[in-house]
């Protein structure tokens, strides 16, 4: 099979698939096997995001702030949590419990109290981000830093490297795959987790919008809010994968045969 | 013997190190000549490894010295050059940059150290390979970028530990012959382990046997068949007496 005929079917099967959930849904609720009110048809959802696409922007511009400005602070902290994790085994046997521990804590119970401690401006949303998002990151960091091959290490070594070289000829560029992949989780984290955070308490952002539409039961809206999210995520994704793809050029063929083998990739 | 003395360009005496109650070294002291290429033989665990890191001072020795044209240099890493059995390229950096990564580590800048490296790329058969990541190079050839760096990092000493043990027997005489050729070319004393006694034979001037628990030299052997060697040396009856001798004092036999 030549590699273009693959691409094209590797695009095929998602589009079928999708087409046909969408035909599903047009079919429930044109048959009104859901009742309309509660299920709004593909076409008047398709309407209500044409509609509503400036509103919905204005919004998307706040958001997309608190989420950006949470990933970018998770991405220092996590940098900064990860280097000294490596740096100290101490740190590493005390930090990582507590970090799986916060995973465990769900988001949506943190953010009322957020937004009780910080007020209804922006600084809670952002907290929400950062909380959410410098998890998958700083594992994604420590790995990378913890496979780097002693021997690799050694040879530096052996050039009359100290510790601050080591770290950056190898131990950064041994951990950019792994910090790309958690990069990628980490931003869809980052626009739910900022939604999540303006539903309980604030003026402007999409969450904000979702709970008015939702208070006016236009499902419609609703429904349109929510593709308008996936949207932005997915787009923010593509955003990582070709900065990924910048940065790491040495890595162009092993992302093909990772691809073949099926690995979720965007 | 050979009847005139080169310069002793870098000596080991009596190299004791043990980790923890474990002795794996005692009294080791070894010379390596300016041009010389010498053998380090020994059976696995025997300190030949313990011994190179001695050397390029990753691990500082518990007695005994090292010197390099006389300057002591126990423990001072960054003064040996080290290759390793892997040939340890990194895949994130072009094969010129990983060459010249030693030269980078001294603070030598970028564009000066590519145009240090850029005429030995011809000299290691490596031209055109420059701006390529290792990943699209051979195992012959990154063995030999890899030679390229170390000998790059060098001031006239190279420690090889193992370092065409990786390749299949045809990459592997190609690459004996390339660098007894290319040995001739550039000015670098080497010291090399293997546990192929026919490479030690066939690319050193001198072979050391490393061996027992702790690891001392027990043999020193002096291969006396002249350089450039002939096309059949590894055919020839001399060749195989080095051998004998050498399986004979490993006890092999």
């Amino acid at each position: 099979m030549t590699k273009k005929f693959q691409s094209i079917t590797d695009i095929t099967a998602p589009v079928i698939a999708i087409l046909f959930v969408i035909l599903l849904w047009y079919f429930c609720s044109n048959r009104e096997i859901v009742p309309a009110y509660m299920l709004p048809s593909p076409y008047k959802v398709a309407k209500a995001f044409c509609d509503n696409f400036t509103i919905m922007m204005k919004q998307a511009s706040v958001t997309l702030q608190e989420a950006c400005y949470g990933l970018l602070i998770g991405i220092v902290i996590a940098f900064v949590t990860a280097a000294l994790m490596d740096r100290f085994v101490f740190l590493y046997k005390a930090i990582y419990p507590l970090l799986v521990v916060s995973q465990t804590i769900p988001t949506i119970a943190i953010a009322p109290l957020l937004v009780l401690w910080m007020g209804f401006g922006m600084a809670p949303k952002i907290t929400l981000v950062v909380v959410t998002t410098f998890f998958p990151i700083s594992i994604g960091l420590l790995g990378g830093y913890r496979e780097v091959d002693p021997d690799a290490v050694n040879l530096l070594r052996a050039m009359g490297a100290n510790r601050v070289k080591i770290f950056r000829y190898v131990k950064i560029p041994n951990s950019l795959p792994g910090f790309f992949s958690g990069l990628k989780i980490s931003a869809s984290y980052a626009v739910v987790g900022a939604v999540i955070a303006e539903w309980l308490g604030g003026f402007e952002g999409l969450g904000v919008y979702m709970t008015r539409v939702k208070k006016a039961y236009a499902f419609d809206k609703m429904f349109a809010v929510i593709v308008f999210i996936s949207v932005i995520s997915l787009l923010l994704m593509l955003i990582i994968t070709l900065l990924e793809k910048a940065c790491t050029p040495w890595n162009k063929q092993e992302k093909k045969k990772l691809h073949r083998r099926g690995n979720i990739q965007l | 013997m050979s009847f005139y003395h080169k310069m002793e360009i870098l000596k080991a005496e009596k190299i004791n190190k043990s980790f923890g109650e474990k002795q794996v070294l005692r009294d080791v002291s070894i010379t390596l000549d300016e041009g010389e290429i010498v053998s380090l033989i020994g059976v696995s665990g025997a300190g030949k490894t313990t011994l190179f890191n001695v050397l390029s001072g990753i691990y500082p020795p518990d007695s005994g010295s090292v010197l390099l044209k006389d300057e002591d240099i126990t423990g001072r890493p960054g003064e040996v050059s080290y290759m390793m059995q892997k040939d340890l390229l990194f895949p994130y950096r072009h094969v010129i940059d990983n060459v010249t990564l030693p030269l980078i580590l001294k603070g030598v800048k970028k564009k000066e150290a590519r145009e240090t490296a850029r005429p030995y790329f011809s000299v290691f058969g490596l031209e055109g390979t420059e701006m390529q990541y290792p990943r699209s190079l051979s195992g012959g050839m990154r063995q030999r970028a890899a030679l390229l760096r170390t000998y790059l990092s060098s001031k006239g000493v190279a420690l090889l530990d193992e370092p065409f043990s990786a390749l299949d027997t045809i990459t592997k005489a190609q690459i004996h012959r390339w660098y007894l050729d290319v040995m001739g070319e550039i000015n670098l004393s080497t010291l090399f382990i293997t546990h192929d006694i026919d490479e030690a034979v066939l690319l050193s001037d001198r072979i050391y046997i490393l061996s027992g628990s702790p690891g001392t030299i027990t043999h020193e052997i002096v291969i006396e068949e002249p350089k450039p060697r002939r096309e059949d040396f590894s055919l020839s009856g001399e060749f195989l007496a080095y051998k004998r001798q050498i399986v004979e004092a490993m006890h092999l036999m």
